[in-house]
């Protein structure tokens, strides 16, 4: 055997890749994107151009954000093997708690926000310790605290809204970042930023590329790599140029880019990501290898409640006041979102950006069928059915792999 | 008759891969028309021909042109390296992988077969029993053989009539087991012939058992093996891959051996006898002189220390698993665990393991002469305890996770800075052991879920020896695996316990424990009831043990 293994060995990895295999292998990546671009093609015509006008941009942006930053923990705690029906419920409760505090306590916005951000965590920490430590399934443990937090809403806010925040408070969701520059017609600061992002971005990649080549494992053909990055280095100056042309980048979507690279590292880079979808692949494996499964599932959880509490906050400031019917069906869309991002109902599989590319999918889908005028019946369908093939599809390239 | 491996083993390192293996196919062919002639004189009755099949995967070729023939009413072993493409063959065959994803044909019965899925081979009484079994563990015996093919009418079960069958079925096994008690209460050889059952429930005509041996004890086996050699007096043909070549010659008719998905020889062994050596040179190539590493035992003064260990099950509370053991370990000593499956030893291999299993665990560990607590599987880890499970799919590895993620699972600090993972260090880690153990993987992104059972568990090997144990518990290590990657594996204890580590094998072979172990204890119900060096050690000794300890 040891006068052939390495001959084989070597047979086997001098066989190159084709660019046909890499497709195979990672049909998934660029087939969420794909259908992404294609989406927004298809509402921008259907919509004669009204999707991409940066009104309607910045709109896309401000209506989707608390689904994106809920969608982040949501991944989380998909992939560890999880799931969480109670992040509507939390936020709408976590935005009654800011408006009792604001408008009838009259507290700080700031000390408000640091309350409702811990108060958030508490929450998802509970409901953590139940599934992490006495291994009562999420499920039931969340579909409790969806009621609870449903019926804590109701009771906080009386059954009336409460409204409107300080000028300050919105501007969480209705704030635009300055601009520095104070050119004409177009913030040139917020412009220079999505600039700066891409080349970032492509610096990032190239890099990374640069040193697969060095130790010999790239798999990525160059064209691949050259128009993937093209593609999003692009995407984002055309978007950021839209944005600047209407009031330039919204806060919220400093935020949100911020968690999203944030979460990226923290699941891609460092051991705790890397043990987050250990457990989701194999807990029991996990735990054998010394792995604290339960704390770490713990961990999920609290920062689920974190993000619910964030994405509460925004929405608040958003809509400018507490309703008791904010946040409803909202773990819908945000656990939809994680499925059509790719990530697998039995955890261990998912990334941070699949998820907010879903998020965008279902995004568009939603503003641009309002545009279009399909009511709200048919779009829920549109949406289950879109769903329904994400999931299909990831099915059937599994078992076709 | 002339051997691949003659013609292997003088080959030098230097000729390319692909002579080697056109000169082992053609030559094979040879072999073949050879059997061929001898064999005219006999009753030539052919129900199986696999002709020409290649399967491939991305980055594999799992099968090159293997070409197999199973007469009617033999018992045609199938044997190989981990990884050469045993399991794969065979699901071509059961329709796993169906007509139109493989290349080449299969006949059977004089018809050209495109199966579309399992129902399909089993509608013409080919079934296999996979390497996992395949039963719910929570349903009667009765449910479980006649899942699927209920016996009913109007979708109205007929229990009567199911357990009447189910009794008659188990009774053609060899079994007398109620057919309402539940598969989980049953041990695994029983599990294994409850999937016999299944089979013949089904009129089974080829019966295909991938490794069926392999988490059975002595006993169990030999009841397994004298059921195939009765099923060939019915007419029944069975193809059975395993790694155990003194089964395999004890009860083969017909040895075919592949080697990297090529076929390698086809052995009459009717025609002349074929002995082990023989087939372990078709195997691996080249012959092995020794089955076990020679080596010179140093031991040190004593590393871990156990006294009055015990244990209770985790759900029935008034049973003791495990009870007032005491065992001592040196440093650079190899210490083997014998019993039989179900003695206990896994338990208290994993009771010690951060108390991984049971409750109520009472005793005392002292490492190094200090008291320490084993608590938690972390403060194991980092007490230098490791623990190699017997059972990989489940407790070993992240199936869909690729080698180089398996591998530093357990420590993953060591391929960390500041809690971020250096991935370059990680890829020279996981490639560093795909040499050192001669994991068999196009490379190491292969997610684990896709390698032979043999070379899963040195995924799983490997991800221990990487936590750098000073105690080492290996749990069957070699269960699955090949002749010549179980010497590697000898090979890597050795050199273990040569650096001053501390051994711990646990398993149910007991020439292997007499091959590589310094001491033995010997474990029955629990308990230990036995201590022997291995120069003082022999098999009917340990079996007389067990046996006066049960009595
Ligand atoms: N689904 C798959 N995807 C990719 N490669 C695969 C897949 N299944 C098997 N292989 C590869 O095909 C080869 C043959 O595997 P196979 O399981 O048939 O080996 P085997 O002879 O049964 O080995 P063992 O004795 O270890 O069970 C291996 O190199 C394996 O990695
Ligand atoms: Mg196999």
């Amino acid at each position: 055997m040891n006068d052939e293994t390495p001959e084989t060995a070597g047979a086997l990895k001098a066989k190159p890749k084709t660019s046909m295999h890499f497709i195979r292998t990672h049909l998934r990546e660029y087939g969420i994107l794909i259908a992404l671009i294609v989406i927004m093609a298809f509402f921008q015509f259907m919509t004669g151009g009204i999707l991409l006008k940066p009104v309607n941009l910045t709109n896309l942006i401000l209506q989707n954000s608390y689904i994106i930053i809920m969608a982040v923990g949501m991944l989380l705690v998909i992939v560890a093997g999880h799931i969480d029906l109670s992040v509507g419920s939390v936020l709408g409760f976590i935005g009654a708690l800011a408006a009792v505090m604001i408008v009838e306590y009259d507290i700080n916005y700031v000390v408000t926000a640091i309350v409702c951000l811990a108060a958030g965590a508490a929450i998802g920490a509970m409901q953590g310790y139940w599934i992490a430590y006495f291994k009562i399934p999420a499920f039931i443990v969340t579909l409790a605290g969806m009621l609870v937090f449903k019926g804590l809403t109701l009771w906080l806010l009386a059954g009336q809204s409460i409204g409107p925040f300080p000028k300050n408070f919105q501007l969480i969701s209705s704030g635009f970042i300055p601009d520095l520059f104070k050119a004409e017609g177009i913030n040139l600061f917020s412009l220079s930023l999505g600039v700066l992002t891409a080349s970032i971005l492509i610096i990032l990649s190239a890099r990374s590329r640069m040193h697969q080549q060095r130790i010999g494992i790239v798999d990525e053909p160059f064209a691949f790599f050259f128009a993937k990055n093209a593609i999003i280095a692009f995407a984002i100056i055309y978007l950021s140029y839209l944005l600047a042309a209407f009031r330039g980048l919204p806060n919220v979507l400093i935020i949100m880019a911020f968690l999203i690279s944030v979460y990226t590292f923290i699941a891609s880079k460092t051991t705790i990501g890397r043990r987050i979808y250990a457990i989701g692949g194999n807990e029991k494996a996990a735990k054998l290898s010394g792995i604290n499964t339960e704390r770490l599932t713990f961990l999920t959880f609290a920062n689920m409640g974190m993000l619910a509490a964030l994405a509460g906050l925004v929405f608040a400031a958003r809509l400018n006041t507490a309703t008791p019917k904010a946040g409803f069906a909202f773990e819908l869309d945000v656990i939809a979102a994680v499925f059509i991002g790719g990530a697998s109902m039995s955890g261990g599989v998912g990334t941070i950006i699949g998820a907010v590319v879903g998020a965008f999918i279902m995004g568009v889908m939603n503003n641009g069928m309002s545009i279009l005028g399909i009511g709200i019946d048919w779009q829920q369908v549109i949406k289950g059915l879109v769903l329904l093939a994400a999931v299909i599809f990831d099915v059937y390239n599994k078992n076709k792999a | 008759m002339q051997h691949a491996d003659s013609s292997g083993s003088v080959m030098t390192q230097a000729e390319a891969p692909s002579q080697q293996s056109t000169s082992s196919s053609g030559y094979s062919g040879e072999a073949n028309s050879r059997e061929a002639n001898s064999r005219l004189g006999a009753d030539q009755d052919i129900i199986l021909e696999m002709r020409h099949i290649t399967k491939s995967f991305p980055g594999v070729k799992a099968l090159d042109d293997v070409s197999l023939k199973v007469q009617r009413g033999e018992i045609h072993a199938l044997v190989g390296e981990n990884g050469a493409g045993k399991s794969t063959l065979m699901k071509v065959l059961s329709g796993v992988y169906p007509h139109g994803k493989y290349a080449g044909d299969i006949v059977y019965n004089g018809e050209v077969l495109a199966l579309r899925g399992i129902a399909d081979s089993e509608s013409k009484g080919i079934i296999i029993i996979h390497q996992e079994l395949a039963l719910v563990p929570l349903l009667s015996i009765a449910e479980n053989i006649f899942l699927g093919n209920e016996i009913s009418s109007k979708g109205i079960i007929d229990w009567p009539e199911t357990n009447r069958k189910t009794s008659e079925l188990l009774r053609k096994v060899g079994l007398s087991e109620n057919p309402e008690s539940l598969v989980s209460d049953l041990g695994l050889g029983k599990q294994q012939l409850i999937e016999i059952a299944k089979a013949l429930s089904k009129e089974v005509k080829l019966l295909i058992l991938d490794e069926p041996t392999s988490s059975l004890n002595e006993k169990d086996s030999d009841t397994l093996l004298a059921l195939l050699t009765e099923f060939k007096a019915r007419g029944i043909s069975s193809i059975l891959i395993s790694h155990k070549l003194n089964e395999i010659s004890r009860v083969a008719d017909t040895i075919t051996v592949l080697r990297d998905g090529t076929l390698v020889s086809t052995l009459d062994c009717h025609a002349q006898a074929i002995s082990e050596d023989h087939i372990i040179r078709d195997m691996v190539g080249r012959s092995l002189s020794d089955r076990y590493p020679p080596r010179t035992p140093q031991i040190g003064d004593a590393v871990m220390q156990v006294r009055d260990w015990t244990v209770h099950h985790p759900l029935y509370p008034d049973n003791k698993v495990v009870s007032g053991v005491d065992l001592d370990l040196r440093r650079g000593e190899v210490l083997g665990i014998a019993g039989l499956m179900g003695a206990g030893r896994t338990e208290l291999a994993m009771s010690l393991f951060g108390r991984s299993y049971g409750r109520n665990i009472s005793g005392e560990v002292m490492i190094n002469g200090k008291a320490v607590d084993l608590g938690t599987i972390r403060k194991a880890i980092d007490a230098g305890l490791c623990y190699v499970t017997e059972d990989r799919k489940q407790y070993g590895l992240v199936l869909d996770q690729s080698i180089q993620r398996n591998i530093p699972l357990a420590n993953l600090n060591a391929v960390a800075q500041f809690g971020l993972i250096d991935e370059n260090r990680e890829l020279a880690v996981a490639n560093d052991y795909r040499e050192k153990i001669n994991i068999r993987c196009p490379d190491v992104s292969q997610q684990t879920i896709n390698l032979s059972g043999g070379n899963q568990q040195k995924v799983v090997l490997s991800k221990w020896l990487f936590a750098d144990p000073e105690i080492l518990i290996l749990d069957e290590p070699t269960r699955g695996i090949d002749v010549g990657a179980k010497y590697e594996i000898y090979t890597i204890i050795r050199d273990l316990a040569a650096a001053g580590k501390s051994i711990i094998v646990i398993s149910s072979e007991m020439p292997e424990l007499l091959g590589i172990c310094d001491r033995l204890y010997v474990m029955n119900e629990g308990r230990f009831v036995g201590e022997l060096s291995v120069a003082e050690a022999t098999q009917e000794k340990i079996m007389s043990m067990i046996v006066r300890a049960s009595a």
